[in-house]
């Protein structure tokens, strides 16, 4: 219990230092840090499946955010004395903080669920799929449906990014057709 | 310092040692995908960042010489029509997504044919697809810093 206390704390200071400090370079670095920490929770908390995929994306998405870091010449972020969205997001945090607080010693204690859901297919899921790791067999065969709207998402988005960047084709009204 | 592009000496040596530990981890990941865990997601993530790794150790050209933007972007839309036609073969035993291809030996690796082939569509597409994105963000870098 005190080892996901010490990462989610450690984890909430590196958000803060990622929002605060002047560099967008660390900025980044601690945001991966970040990300990392997610992942050993995830490890702790016995979910490896998603350990593994928050280990690489964070990775990759780390990758993605220097490259463009770097090609960008002026990195200094401009200081800014706007407080209206500071109060706001306070306010509104409050706020639900005091619609909530009435019902939140009514939620389960954390790490005993009452497993209503998962027995059926903990149950069933190795007879009626074949495949012993049951995440597996929930999210490619269960609840295949789910899945199929996660790879259109990500076909409109990788679709998207080749309209957007892409090289060829990028041509005015009056240039001719045989240049590049 | 060199003309040539990509990184130091030092970071092409251990580039060279790794990439393909890195790139057999990913199919390791997508073929276990029903077995230990992982998947098609995380294992289609290695196999790019595999690419990723050639391609900011060696600079774009040579990662692009392994697999070319065209047959990257064919075997996308490769993974997403495999998934698309595991979906529609459901049909035959009653309704979309119904698992007609048999289940096989529990814990052996040629096993549940749906979430084997699943996994093996979804990784292509995760892949190719990520791959593709790195590689047009370097390419509209260079087209700015121009």
């Amino acid at each position: 219990m005190t080892d996901i206390n010490l990462i989610l704390i450690l984890m909430i200071f590196g958000s803060i230092i990622a929002i605060e400090t002047k560099d967008m370079l660390s900025s980044v670095v601690i945001v991966g840090v970040v990300g990392l920490f997610q992942s050993l929770a995830f490890l702790i908390l016995k979910a490896p499946d998603l350990a593994i995929v928050q280990l690489v994306v964070e990775i990759l998405s780390l990758v993605i955010l220097l490259r463009v870091i770097i090609r960008k010449e002026e990195s200094e972020p401009q200081p800014h004395h706007d407080y209206f969205p500071m109060l706001l997001g306070i306010t509104l945090s409050a706020l639900v903080l005091l619609f909530f607080f009435p019902i939140i010693h009514e939620l389960p204690e954390f790490g005993h669920p009452i497993m209503r859901v998962a027995k059926e297919y903990i149950e069933t899921g190795l007879g009626a799929t074949g495949a012993p790791n049951l995440v597996s067999a929930i999210i490619l065969d269960f609840r295949a449906y789910d899945t199929l709207g996660e790879a259109v998402v990500l076909f409109t988005a990788v679709c998207g990014a080749l309209v957007v960047l892409r090289k060829t084709g990028r041509k005015k009204s009056g240039e001719s057709e045989t240049e590049t | 310092m060199n003309k040539e592009p990509g990184m130091t000496l030092i970071v092409k040596t251990v580039t060279r040692l790794t990439v393909g530990i890195i790139l057999l981890y990913g199919i390791y990941i997508v073929l276990h995908g029903h077995l230990s865990p992982g998947g098609g997601f995380a294992g289609g993530v290695i196999i790019a960042l595999s690419f990723v790794h050639l391609m900011l150790a060696y600079g774009k050209d040579v990662a692009l010489k392994k697999i070319s933007m065209p047959v990257a972007s064919m075997l996308e839309s490769f993974g997403a029509i495999l998934f698309i036609s595991i979906a529609f073969l459901g049909f035959i035993g009653g309704y979309f997504f119904f698992h007609t291809l048999g289940k096989g030996e529990p814990f052996s690796l040629l096993s549940a044919y749906m979430v084997l082939l699943s996994n093996i569509a979804i990784s292509l597409k995760v892949g190719c697809g990520l791959f593709l994105v790195l590689v047009s963000i370097a390419l509209a870098g260079k087209e700015i810093k121009k």
